[in-house]
């Protein structure tokens, strides 16, 4: 595979970092271009259709669906209160009236001869959006959300559980290669997006969790204790909505890892700065990574750190993402075009890989470029 | 080259074709082969491949397409491009004549499918639904068990590419389906891809419904409607309600992916769904030769089986077992003992779990060493187990349909609905996907599909060489013998014979014995129940040996218990593979020590490895 190989998550220390804030259906923008707005800050809402009942009034008054439209005591678009008739029919000789009354509040929304139910809508429920990220309007589409934007500094995870948050960083550990322990974890971090170092576990979560910690962002975790987190095990990884109490960030993987130290350092020269964090991961059909986004002043511009991989040559630093290098960094010693035989004994492309001074072969596709 | 306006819109190809380029979209990789006629037949000349780019941060297909056909390029000196553009027809020796492609990328086609009863109209629009390629995501039906408020909710939150509304047979009850169709206006769906489209509903159940379902769905989404899939009990007509789903698909749904217009404008051809267009060719395989083939494609993201039992077409897919994208839920779905029970050494639980853990996350890396070779070995053959599991279940005869039974078949007692997959009856098992077509040797190719499938009797085993099947499923409905000749001699490898008795037996004990007489001469073996052998055959698929099994008399392979059975067997590469392992019921030793004892000992007798792991 001759462009096989994996573009890197992205770390960037300077980027203009815009994110489209969307309503799930159309509705009201709130603020205007150019407007300055705060994470926190409400810029669109809408009304979502209320949930619909069925209600099968052929059945309820034994009579054919065609004689429905006539038993209806209320005409179609009527609000309704829960309890009030909807429908109602006279026995033989007039004596005992059958009644139909409406499950719930809402609006008698139609009503079929053929099945004889009506559909009754309860009542809208509001959607707010946030803005997620300090920063400027920059785009207003049209009863439909905005684009916001900021100069941020920007880093990509590999994955990540619970949605979008906010709070100022904090760094508890001292090293990419440290990881989070339970008296570093103090009460001084609640509301904080905590920068954990190479791994935490379920019971320090847990605490993290109880202190009010809003993120934490770390180099690994255990899928034992991501399973204990969630209550399940985790099948495909489309994440974003569980409801954990905080958001997990991992930057590398699962097991323990030390934090790429590019990663870190950034971090933690931003550290007591305001940063959102989204644990959305969606690795299948539209790759969305997990990210921290820490807005930052204007001055000076972005610094392009906006780059593409443009390849990889002799030279790049890379990382390992595969046993027996996972996690490892080194720089590409040598690109032979042709195939070589693995341990395995399948004949994939390789690169030659300098880690920690000594080179090893590894499969292109075992990679990824650090991207400097 | 092609031209699509003669015989009644299907494609008939004008002069000459000299070299095709068939590529095939997949979720992680893009494929790309290149064939040409030499000396009057069409051959493989070379495959390419490439990440596929449907996702940012290219979002545009034709990327990863024209990057694997840069590497067809670079590895066959021939030039196909010029600039961003495929060079068609060819002109001299500059580009192709044919281009063609099938797609799964982007998670293919999704949809959602209904009808009235769960077991009948609501089962035959799901095998409509999966024979034209779809993945179901919920099978909505009057009867399903849910209150309506929690189908109109289930329908709201799938984003499905288009829905299959079906119910009741021609001339019965209209009601029904009209409900299912007030459902939907209630729900208001809208398409996964690109919210200002409408959503393409199709309509294939009792057309005494039809006016009523046009009525209540014209104006709110893209109706299209066609023959009732279910006209009577007794019969299903899937053909119409497939066809029209392939028009959708390319109407709607691919000229919303990021890049398809682009793509399909370079095609001679429509873009065939992926699944659709390996079913086309197991369908094939099993009408030329006359047998009874099951054909399974493991792929990153979802696992396809393909049946043809009793001459009934089926495919199902499991949407979330796969190699790299769902490999976590093939952990989740099997539970972590069922894929430890299948690698050979010691592992640590957590340490697995890691591991696959960031095989979902890394989704496109390759094993390096032997021990990651043999776990992703082990988590395959769970994917394929839980896949065939689901497909029998779905491959079954028509359910509702009154039986006539003479005195003998109450002696059977077959139930209609009953699975048409028949192990005992499979003459051949066609494996495909990366794990089965790349494996570096055969043989692991051949064991991964003989433990999960768990053939009876005698069953020929093949593998698409390079994964190719999709690209010659499209090939084949335009040119019928390009694909054949370059299935036979590039695609399909044959990998030889299992013959595995049906029975249980105390280990030690003899099973079968097995002679082998071909060009070279007669073997003979003896192997006694728990064990596995393997008998060399001539390599050569089209080479045929007879071989005579003879069970012991509590073993039977199709003949009945201790009677032997003799067959014209063709050649293969990996050879005859005798599976005395039991089968009714197939058990590994419930002891750890024990069971990865015997795990190496069928694998060095196999030679799946190239040293003891």
């Amino acid at each position: 595979m001759a462009h096989a190989y994996t573009p890197g998550l992205r770390v960037a220390d300077h980027t203009m970092v815009r994110r489209e804030r969307r309503l799930p259906l159309k509705g009201e923008v709130l603020v205007t271009r150019g407007a300055q707005v705060r994470a926190t800050d409400t810029v669109a809402r809408t009304l979502i259709p209320g949930n619909v009942q069925t209600v099968n009034i052929a059945n309820a008054l034994g009579c054919d669906p065609c004689d429905v439209p006539k038993a209806l005591a209320l005409g179609v678009g009527t609000t309704v209160g829960k309890g009030d008739v909807i429908a109602r029919r006279k026995g033989m000789f007039g004596l005992m009236e059958s009644k139909v009354p409406s499950p719930a509040r809402g609006i008698l929304e139609s009503c079929s001869e053929v099945t004889g139910q009506v559909i009754l809508r309860e009542p809208p429920m509001p959607v707010e959006v946030d803005a997620y990220i300090d920063g400027v309007v920059a785009e207003v589409m049209e009863g439909e959300g905005v684009v916001v934007e900021t100069p941020a500094a920007f880093v990509q995870g590999i994955f990540g559980v619970g949605g979008e948050t906010n709070g100022e960083l904090a760094v508890a550990v001292s090293g990419p290669g440290e990881p989070l322990t339970p008296e570093r974890l103090t009460p001084a971090l609640a509301g904080k997006v905590v920068i954990g170092g190479s791994y935490v576990s379920f019971d320090l979560l847990k605490k993290a969790v109880s202190l009010g910690v809003k993120a934490v962002i770390v180099g690994g975790f255990d899928d034992r204790d991501l399973r204990e987190l969630m209550g399940y095990d985790l099948g495909v990884a489309i994440t974003g909505t569980e409801n954990i109490g905080l958001t997990l960030v991992l930057t590398e993987g699962f097991g323990h890892m030390p934090m790429a130290d590019r990663t870190f350092r950034l971090l933690s020269a931003l550290a007591g700065k305001p940063a959102s964090v989204s644990g959305a991961t969606q690795i299948r059909a539209g790759v969305l990574r997990p990210e921290i986004v820490v807005p930052l002043a204007a001055e000076g511009g972005p610094r392009g750190d906006d780059r593409r991989s443009t390849g990889m040559e002799v030279g790049s630093l890379i990382r390992g993402i595969r046993e027996p290098f996972f996690g490892r960094i080194g720089k590409v010693a040598e690109l032979p075009p042709e195939l070589a035989a693995l341990e395995t004994e399948a004949h994939v492309r390789v690169l030659a890989a300098e880690f920690d001074g000594k080179v090893s072969v590894v499969p292109r596709a075992n990679v990824e470029l650090i991207e400097s | 080259m092609i031209d699509n306006t003669s015989n009644g819109g299907s494609p008939t190809l004008k002069g000459p074709v000299r070299s095709i380029l068939a590529t095939d979209c997949g979720s992680t990789t893009t494929k790309a082969i290149l064939i040409e006629q030499r000396e009057g037949h069409y051959r493989l000349i070379v495959r390419g491949e490439a990440p596929t780019t449907v996702e940012a941060p290219f979002e545009d297909v034709t990327r990863g397409v024209l990057n694997a056909v840069k590497e067809v390029e670079e590895l066959s000196g021939r030039t196909i491009l010029d600039g961003d553009r495929i060079v068609t027809p060819q002109e001299g020796d500059r580009g192709v004549d044919l281009y063609l492609s099938t797609s799964s990328a982007g998670g293919g086609l999704q949809m959602m499918v209904s009808g009235v009863v769960k077991s009948m109209t609501g089962e035959s629009a799901q095998r409509a639904a999966l024979g034209a390629g779809a993945i179901v995501m919920d099978v909505i039906a009057a009867n399903d068990g849910r209150r309506p408020h929690e189908k109109i909710q289930r329908i709201r939150s799938l984003r499905p590419d288009m829905i299959l509304l079906s119910g009741g047979v021609d001339g019965g009850t209209v009601s029904h389906v009209v409900e299912l169709a007030e459902l939907l206006v209630a729900a208001d769906p809208k398409a996964r891809l690109g919210s200002q489209f409408s959503l393409p509903v199709v309509y294939a159940g009792n057309k005494d419904a039809r006016s009523l379902i046009e009525d209540r769905l014209s104006s709110r989404v893209a109706l299209s409607v066609t023959d009732n899939l279910r006209p009577t009990l007794e019969q299903e007509n899937l053909g119409p309600a497939r066809h029209e789903i392939h028009e959708l698909f390319m109407e709607h749904v691919m000229q919303h992916a990021p890049g398809y217009p682009k793509l399909l404008s370079w095609t001679a051809v429509p873009v065939m769904p992926t699944p659709g267009a390996v079913g086309l060719i197991i369908e094939k395989i099993a009408k030329r030769e006359g047998i009874s083939v099951i054909g399974v494609d493991i792929g990153g993201a979802t696992t396809d089986v393909f049946s043809v039992f009793q001459n009934v077409f089926n495919r199902t897919v499991s949407a979330n077992l796969g190699m790299s994208y769902s490999i976590s839920n093939v952990m989740a779905e099997a539970g972590l003992a069922n894929i430890l029970r299948w690698v050979p050494f010691d592992v640590d639980e957590r340490d697995l779990r890691n591991r696959i853990k960031n095989k979902m996350i890394r989704p496109t890396t390759i094993p390096q060493t032997l021990e990651e070779l043999a776990i992703e070995q082990a988590i395959s053959r769970e994917a394929l187990r839980l896949a065939f599991e689901q497909h029998k279940s779905l491959a079954v005869g028509l359910k509702g349909v009154q039986q006539e039974r003479t005195i003998s078949d109450t002696f059977a007692q077959t139930q209609s609905g009953a699975t048409l997959v028949n192990l005992a009856h499979l003459d051949l098992l066609v494996g495909s996907g990366g794990v089965l077509s790349h494996a570096p040797r055969r043989g692991q190719s051949a064991l991964m599909m003989i433990d999960a499938f768990l053939p009876e009797g005698f069953t020929d085993l093949a593998v698409d060489s390079i994964f190719m099947m999709p690209q010659l499923g499209v090939l084949s409905t335009v040119h019928e013998q390009a694909a054949a000749e370059v299935f036979d001699r590039d695609c399909l490898v044959r990998l030889g014979t299992v013959i595995a008795p049906v029975g249980r037996g105390k280990e030690g004990q003899s099973s079968v014995r097995v002679k082998v007489e071909g060009r070279d001469g007669v073997k003979e073996a003896e192997v006694r129940f728990g064990d596995m052998a393997l008998l060399p055959l001539p390599e050569d698929g089209e080479v045929r040996v007879r071989v005579t099994a003879d069970p012991d008399r509590a073993f039977d392979l199709g003949a009945g218990k201790g009677k032997a059975v003799t067959r014209e067997v063709r050649g293969g590469v990996v050879g005859l593979i005798v599976d005395a392992r039991g089968r009714q019921p197939f058990e590994l030793p419930a002891d750890p020590k024990k069971r990865i004892e015997r795990l190496r000992t069928w694998n060095r007798t196999l030679g799946i490895y190239p040293k003891e792991l």
